[in-house]
C-alpha cells in the first residue's frame, strides 16, 4: 500500500536530524498559525500563490533561494565543525553515512536551490522593466516554472525527515549512485527534485529567451539593450541547450535504477564514465547559466554608480556571447584524470583557458567604467569591488586547473573547492547580494538600510576568504574533498580558521535578517518616490516604485542604449522616450492557480516515485493531466484596465519626477 | 574611506595566502614531491601562478586605484559621464588575456604530452610492473614481474620507473601519491596507466581522492620507497611468508570493508588483473582502455 514506506524511514535514532525537524515543524508551525490567525490566507492566495506578475514571481524565487541558504547553510556549517573537530584519529560528531548525506544535499541545495532561485528570480525581476515590457512571453508558465522548483525544495528537505538523502555527492557519479551501491531511496530523492525542478528551470529558460527575442519596447534593438540583458539572454540559452541534457542523463539513470536498465552500470555493456561526460556537458553551462547574470548585474551597478555608461558595450556583449558558446567546449576538463590521453587533455586545457580571454576582457572593461567616474559608494559597489578583487583571484586559481598536469595534483582537493567557492561565493553569490540591494527599492519602494548592507557585505568578504584561502593551502598540502575525518594534526589549525571564516558568513547571513527588518520598520523614512533612488541608466527606472501591475502605462519610445539616463540630461530625448501620453486600457493575465497545482501534483508524483506508491504515482499522473486540460479549456485569461484606471494611476507618479 | 579598508582587506589576504603557501611547501602535498613527475608539475604550478599574477596583482590594485580616486568627493578627478569607448584600449584588453592564455596555452599542450600519464619515464632503469585494483575501501598491489601482491601498503624501489595499470572491482576511485605527483581514476572495467617515480628513498602517503562511499576517508596506502637492494630483499621476504592471492580470495577481499591490515601475498594467479578488468567489461563493450 506504502510501497517502500514505513515507520522505519524516519531516523528517530539520529538526534540531530530529529531536533532539526521538530525545530522547523515548530518554526513552520508558528508561520502557518500567524498567518491563519491574522486571516492573511486569501491575501496570500490573491496576491502571490496564484500571482502571474513576473515581479511577484521573481520576489518569491528570491525568497525560496534565501530560505534553501539558511539551509545549505547549515550543512556547511556542520561540515566544517566536524572537520575542526576530526583531525588525527578522532572521528568527529558525525558519521560517515551522516556526513556523505551532508555534503551531497548541501552542493545540491547550493546550486539547484539557492544559486538557481536567485539567479532565476534577479532575471524574472528585471528583465521586462529594463526591456520595456508588461510581463514576460509566457506569464502562466513562468508560475508554472517557480512552483515545479519549489516542489524540488520540498522533496530535498523532505528527505531530511522522512528517509534519507543521497550519499553520492551532488553530481551523482555511478557506480556509486546505482542501485548496487547505493540502494537507499537517497538517490531517488535527488533524482526526482532534480528531475522536477529541471523541468521548472528549462521552462523558465524558454520562457525568458522568447521575453527578450520576442518582446522588447518599441525602438530597442539588440543593440540597444542594457548588458544585464544580454547577459540574461546568453544564460537563458544556455538552459534551454544544457537542461534537457540534464533531464536526459537522471532519466537514464532512473531507468537504470527502476527498471534494470544498464547505461551507467558496471555491467552488461553499462559505462559510468558516460553519465560522467554527459553530466558535465550539462554541468559546465550550468556554471556560466549562474555566473553571467551576475557579470550583468556587475554590470549595471558599475556604470550606475560611476555614472558613466559602460566601457566598451560591443566588446561585453561579444565577450558574452563568446563565453555561451565556449562554454560547451570545455566540459572534460573535470576530469583530466581519467586518463583520455594527452591531446584530448590539451585541447580541453586550452578551450578552458580560451574562456579566461573574454572573462578577461570583462573585468577590464569594469576597471574602465570606474575610470573616469563619479563613484558612489552604496551597498552596491561595494558588492562590485569586493567582487572584482575575488573573481580575479578565482578565475587564476582555475586557469591553473585547466592546465592538465596543473589538475593531475590539484583535481579533487580542497584546491579546487576553494576555486569553485571562490567563483560561485566571490562571483554569483556577490552578483545576487549586488542585485539584491539594487533592485529592493524597486521591488518595494523603499531602500534597505546601507549601513547594515555594509556589515553583510564585510561578513561575506572576509568570511570568504578566511573559510577559503586555508581551504587553497590545504588542498596544496595533499587534503581531499569529502573526507569526514583525517589523520595529519598540520591540517586542523587551518581547518578551525575555516570555520572561523563559515562561522563570520553566518553572521553576514544573519544581519542580512536584520537588515531586512530593520529596512521594513523604516520604511517610511526610507521611501522611493521618485522612482529612480540611484540616478539610474535603464528603463526600469523610469516607473514608479514599486511598478504598477502592467509595469509600463505606455511603451517607451526607445533610440539608444541608457535611454533613460540620456532622457534625464535632455527634454527632447525625454520627450521621445516617454512617447504621447495616449492611454488605452490594458490586458493584463488574470490571477491563475494552474503552476500551483502543477507543482502540487508533481510533488505528489516525485513522492510516490521516490517510495514506489504506485497507485499514488497514477493519481499524481492524473491530477497534472487534469491540470493541464484545466488550463487548457480557460477563457478568463485577462482582466481589463480601462485607460482612466490607467492614466489615474500613472498620473500619480508625475512626469517632472521623471525629468527631476 | 572604504577603497582604504578594501585595499588593507587585500593586503591581509595575500599575506595569509603567503604564509598558507609557506606552510603548504613544507608538508606532504604537492608542493613537496620527490619524484621527477611531481618535480615537473610543481614547476608548471608554480611558472603558470608568476604569469597569472603578473597580470592579476596589477588589476587587483588598478580596480582599488581607480575606485579611490575617482570617488564621488574627489574634486581633483576628472569626471568624463560620456567616455564609454576607446579602441586602443579596447585593443589591449583583448591582447593582454589573448597573450596570457597563448602563453599558458602551450604550456599546457606541451605539459599535457610530457606528462601524460601512459608515457613512460626517461630511465636508465627497467620499469617496475605494479597492477592496482581498488576495491572497497582498499588498495590491491599486485607486482607481476615478481609473482607478488600486497594490501594497503606499496613498496617500490627509490629510482626505478613504475609503471602502474589501474582497475576497480566495485566504484570509481582516484589513485593518488602527492608526492609522486600525477593522479589518475581507477574505473570498473577499464585499465588506467600511470608512470611514476620516487627519487629516494622515504614514505610517502597514498590515498584515493575520488569519493567512493563510507569508507572513502579511511581509503589510505602508505608508499614505502626502499633501496633497490631492499626491494629484493622485501620481494624475497614477502615470498617466503606465503599466502596466495587467488581469485577466492580476491573475491573476499573485494568485500566492503573497512577495515585496514597491510597483508601480503607470497604468490599470485596469473593474468588476475586482467581477469578483474574482463569480469566488469561487458559483453559489447569489450575493448578496455589502453
Amino acid at each position: 500500500m506504502l510501497g517502500r514506506l514505513t515507520w522505519a524511514a524516519i531516523p528517530f535514532d539520529v538526534p540531530i536530524v530529529m531536533t532539526t525537524a521538530a525545530t522547523i515543524g515548530v518554526v513552520l508551525g508558528a508561520v502557518l498559525l500567524l498567518v491563519t490567525v491574522k486571516g492573511w490566507w486569501p491575501y496570500l492566495w490573491r496576491e502571490w500563490i496564484t500571482s502571474v506578475d513576473h515581479k511577484r514571481i521573481g520576489v518569491m524565487y528570491m525568497i525560496l533561494g534565501l530560505l534553501m541558504l539558511v539551509r545549505g547553510f547549515a550543512d556547511a556549517l556542520m561540515m566544517r565543525t566536524q572537520l575542526a573537530l576530526a583531525a588525527n584519529g578522532t572521528m568527529g560528531y558525525l558519521p560517515p553515512e551522516h556526513y556523505d548525506q551532508i555534503f551531497s544535499a548541501h552542493g545540491t541545495i547550493m546550486i539547484f536551490f539557492v544559486a538557481m532561485p536567485f539567479v532565476i528570480g534577479l532575471m524574472n525581476f528585471a528583465l521586462p522593466l529594463q526591456l520595456g515590457v508588461r510581463d514576460v512571453a509566457f506569464p502562466v508558465l513562468n508560475s508554472v516554472s517557480f512552483w515545479l522548483t519549489a516542489a524540488g525544495v520540498l522533496l530535498v528537505n523532505l528527505s531530511l525527515v522522512v528517509g534519507e538523502f543521497s550519499r553520492a555527492g551532488w553530481l551523482a557519479y555511478p557506480p556509486l549512485s546505482e542501485l548496487a551501491y547505493s540502494p537507499g531511496v537517497g538517490v531517488d530523492y535527488y533524482l526526482w527534485a532534480l528531475q522536477i525542478s529541471g523541468m521548472g528551470t528549462l521552462l523558465s529558460g524558454i520562457n525568458l529567451t522568447t521575453t527578450i527575442l520576442k518582446l522588447r519596447a518599441p525602438g530597442m534593438g539588440y543593440g540597444r539593450m542594457p548588458v544585464f540583458c544580454w547577459t540574461a539572454l546568453a544564460s537563458n540559452l544556455l538552459i534551454v541547450a544544457a537542461f534537457p541534457i540534464l533531464t536526459a542523463t537522471f532519466a537514464m539513470l532512473l531507468l537504470d535504477r527502476y527498471c534494470g536498465f544498464h547505461f551507467f552500470t558496471n555491467e552488461l555493456g553499462g559505462n559510468p564514465m558516460m553519465y560522467v561526460n554527459l553530466i558535465w556537458i550539462w554541468g559546465h553551462p550550468e556554471v556560466y547559466i549562474l555566473i553571467l547574470p551576475a557579470f550583468g548585474v556587475f554590470s549595471e551597478v558599475i556604470a550606475t554608480f560611476s555614472g558613466k555608461p559602460l566601457f566598451g558595450y560591443r566588446s561585453m556583449v561579444m565577450a558574452t556571447m563568446a563565453i555561451c558558446v565556449l562554454s560547451f567546449l570545455v566540459w572534460l576538463h573535470h576530469f583530466f584524470t581519467m586518463g583520455a590521453g594527452a591531446d584530448v587533455n590539451g585541447f580541453f586545457g586550452i578551450a578552458t583557458m580560451i574562456i579566461a580571454v573574454p572573462t578577461g576582457v570583462k573585468i577590464f572593461n569594469w576597471l574602465f567604467t570606474l575610470y573616469g567616474g563619479k563613484i558612489r559608494f552604496t551597498v552596491p559597489i561595494y558588492w562590485a569591488l569586493g567582487f572584482m578583487a575575488t573573481f580575479v583571484i578565482g578565475g587564476m586559481t582555475g586557469v591553473l586547473m585547466a592546465i592538465p598536469p596543473a589538475d593531475f595534483v590539484l583535481h579533487n582537493s580542497l584546491f579546487l573547492i576553494a576555486h569553485f567557492h571562490n567563483v560561485i561565493i566571490g562571483g554569483v553569490v556577490f552578483g545576487v547580494m549586488a542585485g539584491y540591494s539594487y533592485w529592493f527599492p524597486k521591488a518595494f519602494g523603499f531602500k534597505l538600510n546601507e549601513t547594515l548592507g555594509k556589515a553583510v557585505f564585510w561578513c561575506w568578504c572576509i568570511g570568504f576568504y578566511l573559510a577559503f584561502v586555508p581551504l587553497y593551502a590545504l588542498g596544496l598540502m595533499g587534503a581531499t574533498r569529502r573526507m569526514q575525518h583525517y589523520t595529519d594534526p598540520q591540517w586542523q589549525p587551518l581547518m578551525q580558521v575555516a570555520l572561523v571564516g563559515a562561522l563570520l558568513i553566518f553572521c553576514g547571513i544573519i544581519l542580512t535578517a536584520v537588515q531586512l527588518a530593520v529596512s521594513i520598520r523604516a520604511r517610511h523614512r526610507n521611501r522611493d518616490l521618485t522612482g529612480d533612488p540611484w540616478n539610474g541608466r535603464t528603463l526600469e527606472w523610469s516607473i514608479s516604485s514599486p511598478p504598477p501591475v502592467w509595469n509600463f502605462a505606455l511603451l517607451p519610445q526607445v533610440a539608444r542604449t541608457d535611454a533613460f539616463w540620456a532622457a534625464k540630461q535632455n527634454p527632447q530625448e525625454m520627450t521621445r522616450l516617454m512617447g504621447q501620453r495616449n492611454y488605452e486600457s490594458l490586458h493584463i493575465p488574470r490571477n491563475n492557480p494552474t503552476g500551483f497545482f502543477v507543482a502540487f501534483f508533481a510533488f505528489i508524483l516525485g513522492f510516490a516515485l521516490i517510495w514506489r506508491i504506485w497507485w499514488l504515482a497514477v493519481v499524481g499522473l492524473i491530477g497534472l493531466l487534469a491540470v493541464g486540460l484545466m488550463q487548457a479549456w480557460r477563457t478568463d485569461g485577462e482582466m481589463q484596465f480601462t485607460a482612466d484606471e490607467v492614466a489615474a494611476a500613472d498620473r500619480t507618479y508625475p512626469l517632472e519626477a521623471r525629468a527631476a | 574611506m572604504t577603497p582604504i579598508k578594501l585595499g588593507r582587506l587585500s593586503r591581509h589576504a595575500w599575506t595569509c595566502a603567503l604564509v598558507c603557501l609557506t606552510l603548504a611547501s613544507c608538508s606532504e602535498g604537492p608542493l613537496d614531491p620527490h619524484g621527477p613527475v611531481g618535480k615537473a608539475e610543481r614547476l608548471i604550478l608554480l611558472d603558470a601562478t608568476a604569469i597569472m599574477l603578473a597580470v592579476g596583482v596589477p588589476v587587483i590594485l588598478l580596480t582599488f586605484c581607480f575606485a579611490w580616486w575617482f570617488r564621488s568627493g574627489n574634486s581633483r578627478a576628472r569626471y568624463r559621464p560620456e567616455w564609454a569607448y576607446s579602441g586602443r584600449i579596447e585593443m589591449i584588453v583583448w591582447s593582454i588575456p589573448t597573450l596570457v592564455i597563448l602563453f599558458l596555452g602551450g604550456i599546457a599542450w606541451i605539459g599535457s604530452h610530457d606528462l601524460d600519464p601512459p608515457a613512460a619515464l626517461k630511465s636508465s632503469a627497467a620499469p617496475l610492473e605494479v597492477q592496482v585494483v581498488s576495491v572497497d575501501w582498499r588498495w590491491i598491489f599486485i607486482y607481476p614481474q615478481q609473482g607478488i601482491a600486497s594490501v594497503d601498503r606499496l613498496t617500490v624501489p627509490a629510482g626505478v620507473p613504475i609503471h602502474f595499470r589501474l582497475t576497480s572491482t566495485s566504484v570509481m576511485n582516484s589513485f593518488f601519491i602527492p608526492q609522486l605527483g600525477s593522479q589518475i581514476y581507477t574505473m570498473p572495467g577499464m585499465a588506467t596507466q600511470l608512470n611514476l617515480l620516487a627519487d629516494h628513498p622515504g614514505a610517502y602517503p597514498g590515498l584515493s581522492s575520488q569519493f567512493s562511499g563510507d569508507g572513502f576517508s579511511d581509503m589510505r596506502f602508505d608508499v614505502a620507497a626502499v633501496a633497490a637492494a631492499d626491494f629484493q630483499s622485501w620481494v624475497e621476504t614477502t615470498h617466503a611468508a606465503g599466502g596466495v592471492l587467488d581469485h577466492p580470495t580476491f573475491e573476499q577481499l573485494a568485500r566492503p570493508s573497512s577495515e585496514h591490515a597491510v597483508r601480503t601475498y607470497g604468490e599470485v594467479t596469473t593474468g588476475l588483473f586482467d581477469s578483474i578488468v574482463a569480469a566488469h567489461v561487458g559483453m559489447t563493450h569489450a575493448t578496455a582502455q589502453e
